[in-house]
């Protein structure tokens, strides 16, 4: 008997993907996928995604040596993807930029979004102002708290920021409430979702509008100096920016590795590393690796990292990690924390925490390599956002040394 | 196995067979606790309800509201697995299936026997979780006669179907108000028990009033297929179950029980059970 199965099917990635979405959904997913499609292949599309990511997002972001870093670590040759030098200060631009043309397209007036870190509402609210439309961006209370700047630059953008109270306050809740608020609006709005996860076409669509880090990388590499890196590395919440820089090398001889949040420690619900001690499940529309329980509920989680700290990951990621294409490790918080303080003080960069993880797998990598070999890490954000939340963890340390 | 002798099929063709309609109550399984639970069901078959939904708690039900997503959190901080729920479930069928001999077994919920026919409500997660194949078979083994998975979509249903019709248990599929008409024949042709139409875009929550496109196109619905058509998502009193029951099969009432079943938590057992079974007494009454 034939089944489904027997064949490879449009959102999937090997076993991974999916649409597990309530019906009510069905519909809005098929015009999205439809969409996207004929936008893809509509080069006047194309050239106005070109132009939004050159005028409002300021790419191409640039390619930085880290001199100064890659002598502290005594080994490989460290550099920077700059994502942190876009507009709005991350990676998440280049997506909602992409997803609001598509809403524009679809004829649709208001969009939602969830955040952890507040950069993915940010920018989401950040391409509502521009293209005029209707903004609620879901957030736990939580995250409001420890990304309070993201709340205040999201409320100026004049977007509504609606706060989520339910299970842990952070990015799943935020998630759950967008996909409800979804589910009845899903005719006149559209969900801009903020990485590549969720059911398809959001992991693909997201993985495309995330490439031009990738592409853009290559081609810079080529240019100076002058041949790709031996190992990329980038760090992993649902994996839009690890998506989007690994995608466009997967063909390349590159070793790649992305670096989930390892929290406080290997306990579940100490840690957000789905890939590297989760299992196979379902959440939030798709197939991946999930940290839940043996019952299927979803498990707490925890980060440094708001934007980190997500008990899912996007469905080509598991691929990737099953056909031993991307190794998958962690970094605790405090590991990312001595990241943060160590790029700032060598080159004058205060990094996202999120992107700290990654900075701190390849400091540990760099250490172990010859200085001919170079490492590639995408540095998907800056740091302004965290300053306040590190220097209270930082308070907090030193009050509890003495 | 087959599902021609599903409890839920016989009912729906006895309840055709007379020209009648159902109510199908909803209450969230360990909630406020299991035994509560099987008295809550003993007590609704005992007032005449046939069928009856059984949700499984679930730590991020996304077609939830706030009612049954507050049900679903108290249920699963009290510890409430999967596997207690079959328990009850079984403990349910023993002490109200009829014994050989014609008496009732025993009756440690106060009821007489009855052939109450019972759905899960349950996410795809749990069902991933524990094997779709085991979670099929120990449905059906504890005494579940139906499934509904409101996040398992025709698109990925295809190898599910075949394992809960092999376990015996009908898969009842969604039409949304956001189906496109080719559609809603197509999952019309996959359900088996019924059909569950959602009467509103949105997620499950109390409302005064349903939208009138859902009235006829139950109409025009039913005028496509024989399987039974049932409403829900919305539907908190006993007129609106009147109105549905004029064009379908069955009227689905979920967080306005469970509300009544929350108001009423602290109260002793028996206080609750008489309760909400007055309540769901009155929504019973358009369908006698
Ligand atoms: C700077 C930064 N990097 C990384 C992430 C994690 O998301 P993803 O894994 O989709 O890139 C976030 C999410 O908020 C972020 O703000």
């Amino acid at each position: 008997m034939s089944t489904a199965s027997d064949q490879p099917r449009a959102g999937y990635f090997g076993p991974y993907g999916g649409q597990f979405v309530p019906e009510t959904l069905m519909h809005a997913l098929d015009q999205l996928a439809t969409e996207f499609a004929a936008a893809m292949d509509d080069a006047d599309f194309r050239a106005e995604l070109d132009r939004c990511w050159r005028q409002i997002a300021g790419r191409p972001s640039e390619m930085y040596f880290a001199r100064r870093l890659t002598e502290r670590c005594g080994g490989a040759q460290l550099y920077l993807k700059r994502e942190d030098m876009n507009h709005t200060g991350a990676h998440k631009i280049n997506n909602t930029l992409g997803q609001a043309l598509l809403t524009l397209r679809m004829g649709k007036q208001r969009v939602i979004a969830e955040t952890g870190a507040g950069q993915h509402g940010v920018a989401t609210a950040t391409a509502a102002a521009v293209f005029g439309l209707d903004c609620d961006v879901y957030m736990g209370t939580e995250d409001m708290r420890r990304q309070r700047l993201n709340v205040l630059r999201m409320e100026l953008l004049g977007a509504r920021v609606i706060p989520v109270e339910i299970g842990q306050r952070t990015l799943k809740d935020a998630t759950n409430q967008a996909m409800r608020d979804w589910m009845a609006s899903c005719e006149q709005t559209h969900y801009i979702l903020g990485s590549v996860c969720g059911p398809h076409p959001y992991p693909t669509m997201v993985r495309e509008f995330q490439c031009c880090i990738g592409r853009e990388a290559r081609r810079q590499m080529l240019a100076a100096p002058g041949r790709l890196p031996d190992v990329i590395v980038a760090c992993v919440g649902g994996g839009s920016n690890a998506a989007g820089i690994f995608a466009p090398m997967i063909d390349d001889d590159v070793r790649m590795v992305g670096v989930e949040a390892g929290g406080s420690g290997p306990a579940l619900g100490k840690h957000a590393a789905t890939l590297c001690l989760g299992a196979e499940g379902v959440l939030h529309g798709a197939r991946s690796f999930v940290l839940q329980d043996d019952d299927g509920q979803t498990a707490p989680v925890h980060s440094i990292s708001a934007g980190l700290d997500y008990p899912g990951v996007g469905p080509e990621h598991a691929e990737w990690k099953r056909s031993g294409r991307v190794t998958y490790t962690s970094v605790t918080d405090s590991q990312a924390l001595g990241a943060t303080l160590a790029l700032s003080q060598t080159e004058g960069i205060i990094p996202a925490l999120e992107s700290a993880h990654a900075v701190a797998e390849a400091m540990r990598r760099a250490a172990d390599m010859s200085g001919d070999e170079i490492i590639l890490v995408n540095l998907s954000g800056r740091g302004d956002k965290d300053v306040t939340e590190i220097a209270e963890i930082l308070e907090r340390r030193e009050q509890s040394e003495g | 196995m087959s599902i021609d002798n599903n409890r839920l099929v016989r009912t729906f063709s006895d309840l055709r067979q007379k020209g009648k309609s159902a109510l199908l109550p909803f209450i969230t399984a360990g909630y406020p606790d299991l035994d509560t639970t099987a008295a809550l069901l003993a007590g609704f078959a005992d007032r005449g309800v046939r069928v009856c939904e059984l949700g499984v708690p679930f730590s991020d039900p996304i077609a939830d509201g706030p009612v049954i997503q507050s049900s679903y959190t108290a249920a699963l901080d009290a510890g409430i697995t999967c596997e207690q729920i079959f328990k009850t479930v079984r403990r349910f069928r023993d002490a109200t299936n009829p014994a050989p001999d014609g008496s009732a077994l025993r009756s440690d919920l106060g009821t007489a026997t009855c052939d109450l026919a019972l759905l899960a409500m349950v996410s795809y997660s749990i069902v991933y979780r524990r094997g779709c194949e085991r979670f099929c078979m120990d449905a059906a083994a504890a005494g579940f006669d139906g499934l509904i998975v409101p996040d398992l979509p025709l698109e990925e249903a295809g190898d599910f179907e075949p394992l809960a019709a092999e376990a015996g248990l009908c898969n009842v599929m969604l039409i949304a108000p956001t189906t496109p008409p080719e559609r809603r024949y197509e999952l019309a042709r996959h359900s088996r028990g019924f059909i569950y139409f959602i009467s509103v875009a949105g997620t499950t929550g109390e409302r005064d009033k349903l939208p009138d496109e859902t009235i006829a196109a139950v109409r025009e619905l039913r005028e496509h297929t024989d399987t039974p058509v049932c409403v829900g998502f919305g539907i908190s009193r006993a007129q609106t179950v009147r109105t549905v029951c004029e064009v379908a099969d069955g009227a689905i009432v979920g967080s306005a029980i469970v509300h009544r079943v929350t108001d009423n938590a602290g109260k002793p057992r028996d206080e609750l059970v008489r309760t909400v079974g007055d309540f769901v007494g009155e929504l019973l009454e358009p369908t006698r």
